[in-house]
């Protein structure tokens, strides 16, 4: 992949700004971008949902799949050797970008909501009983909610959520109040999230979460593609994310966990391939990590995860967080600029994406309009219905950003907006 | 935007900012809400029915243009008519909405979303107010969802 590293800094140099030639290869890369959509160019703002996928994506899945595919971990064939290396690879490639200790610590499942269930099921199952707590936030994605629920539904725990203010930013003072009023087993909280753009201060909660002991979760799923994530510096037990929202395929998704911790909790599903004897009477499991990856994984999109992070380290992630951090900056005021449209979460640490309403048109109108122009966004609530609670409104339009995305786009969204106003004789 | 304009014509414009029979009917005999998952929309109809005919019609909730309006020209579509033709209407508003058909007699200005059809993700919206008159009807008590 050093090719092309040098490719994208030759305009600018690795470190230096993203410029418009740079974006202009980026784009270049991601096929499905060069295309019309209601015959006009399509314009992708939908990207908290799923991120399009570079060549190189797509070309590791289509390779493994002509070259070399076979079952991993079973065969003495040559192909069974080729894809477990490529599989065992990508799963260093997650390691390194995620700077975990050892690539024991990660876990293929299909989705972040899988590997929030695992904790759920796994860890929630052994340690959580009657009468303790798990803390989550105001402003989590269903997925990380609904399996917390079901955890205290089967054992008798309570559900206890940090509030936030009207901004957007969860209030800290009541967070440390909740630490201290009642058994917490578990906190479990967004670092990005895909409803308000709100960035957590994720550092200082864990480690508030720590100096009482109490091990923490982290939904990364909105994180990772924007901005460089540490999970030693970080220190957190847990971090999930999806390979879908990081340029890499879908099906596939991580969870990160501390190497002692995963050790001593039970297996989530039995089957194949987590096993190391299995007879009638008893079962022995398998080491980690394969004691969590009972049998055949998407084997190809594991390996195009790996591609998909070879792809966004070439530019490097600093890089893609400054050319987002502008282009956010940028349409947040241009939006500002029109009568009537309110965005919905202000938070000082924000990124990635805006959410919006505007005054006397439902989001859904907006999003079938703007459509026609080419243009995709998200309207609904984003399986985030207890934010649209906490504002009071039943949904939100959504622009949400990625690397290939661009000023000119921007622009095309904002006068978009107004023909939507002029729709509605506003 | 020509085709946009075939979507939001100027009556469901005008049902959408002024929607007709938006209220609460006190002590219904039929009441239900409908649901729409997809974007969490919710409406409340209410029905006053006696010696099977509709005598009063209305309903309350947040949505977007196409399913308040699609609500609203209901409520004036099917008042004073009896609860056996229902079905019938229902059956042909949703030919109009998802098929070429024509828009039969008794749905009235019904016949301005047939535009609709072009837009397939739409079509919950459209049907959201017909689920629910059917639901209360039923007397189902649980909320009506599109999917
Ligand atoms: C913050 C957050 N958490 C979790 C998820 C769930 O991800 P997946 O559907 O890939 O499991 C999403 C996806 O929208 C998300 O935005």
């Amino acid at each position: 992949m050093n090719d092309m590293s040098a490719l994208y800094s030759m305009t600018s140099g690795t470190g230096s700004p993203l410029g418009e030639l740079d974006i202009a290869r980026i784009r270049a890369d991601v096929p499905i971008l060069r295309q019309q959509v209601h015959g006009k160019p399509l314009i992708y703002l939908d990207n908290a949902a799923s991120v399009q996928k570079p060549k190189a994506v797509i070309d590791a899945v289509s390779e493994c799949y002509t070259g070399y595919y076979s079952n991993i971990h079973r065969g003495v064939h040559l192909l069974s050797e080729r894809s477990t290396a490529a599989y065992e690879g990508a799963r260093g490639k997650v390691r390194a970008f995620l700077n975990a200790a050892s690539a024991r610590e990660i876990i293929f499942t299909r989705n972040t909501t899988e590997s929030i269930n695992l904790v759920a099921s796994s860890f929630g199952g052994s340690r959580v009983h009657a009468g303790d707590e798990v803390l989550i936030t105001g402003m989590e994605h269903h997925s990380n909610i609904v399996p917390w629920q079901l955890l205290c539904e089967r054992t008798g725990a309570k559900l206890k959520v940090v509030p936030f203010t009207d901004a957007g930013e969860l209030i800290l003072e009541e967070y440390e109040r909740l630490l201290d009023s009642g058994p917490v087993r578990l906190v479990a909280f967004v670092h990005l999230s895909n409803a308000l753009g709100t960035l957590n201060p994720a550092k200082q909660m864990i480690d508030l979460a720590h100096a009482r002991g109490i091990p923490v979760l982290v939904d990364g799923a909105q994180s990772v593609p924007h901005l460089a994530v540490d999970v030693r510096e970080l220190d957190c037990e847990f971090y999930a994310f999806s390979a879908h929202k990081i340029y890499g395929p879908s099906g596939v998704g991580v969870l990160y966990g501390k190497q002692a911790l995963l050790e001593a909790m039970p297996p989530y599903q039995g089957g194949g391939d987590m096993i190391s004897l299995v007879t009638f009477e008893k079962t022995e499991y398998a080491e980690l990590p394969n004691k969590f990856e009972a049998g055949t994984p998407n084997i190809a999109g594991v390996i195009g995860l790996g591609a998909a992070l070879d792809w966004l380290n070439a530019i490097g992630l600093d890089r893609v967080a400054a050319h987002e951090h502008a282009l956010l900056e940028y349409a947040t005021a241009r939006l500002d600029e029109i009568p009537g449209l309110k965005i919905m979460g202000a938070a000082r640490d924000k990124a990635a994406l805006a959410a919006f309403t505007l005054e006397g048109v439902h989001p859904h109108d907006i999003g079938t309009i703007l459509d026609r122009e080419g243009i995709a966004v998200r309207a609904g609530h984003h399986c985030a219905q207890p934010v649209m609670q906490r504002y009071g409104v039943p949904a939100t339009a959504r622009a949400s950003f990625a690397v290939y995305n661009t000023r000119d786009e921007v622009d095309a969204l904002v006068a978009a907006l107004w023909k939507v106003k002029e729709m509605f004789d506003l | 935007m020509n085709d946009l304009r075939d979507l939001y014509q100027e009556v469901i414009l005008d049902h959408n900012k002024r929607p007709r029979n938006f209220r609460i009917i006190p002590q219904p005999t039929h009441q239900a809400n409908g649901l729409n998952p997809l974007c969490g929309d919710r409406i409340s109809v209410y029905l006053d029915i006696e010696d099977g005919v509709i005598q009063d019609i209305a309903f309350q909730g947040a949505g977007c243009a196409i399913s308040s309006a699609s609500a609203s020209l209901m409520t004036e579509a099917l008042k004073g008519k009896p609860v056996a033709d229902v079905d019938y209407l229902f059956e042909a508003f949703h030919g109009v909405v998802t098929t070429e058909r024509e828009c039969p007699n008794g749905l009235g200005k019904l016949s301005v979303l047939a535009g609709v059809r072009d837009y397939p993700s739409r079509v919950k919206c459209a049907t959201l107010a017909w689920h629910a008159v059917r639901a209360a009807l039923e007397e189902r008590k649980e909320a009506v969802a599109t999917e």
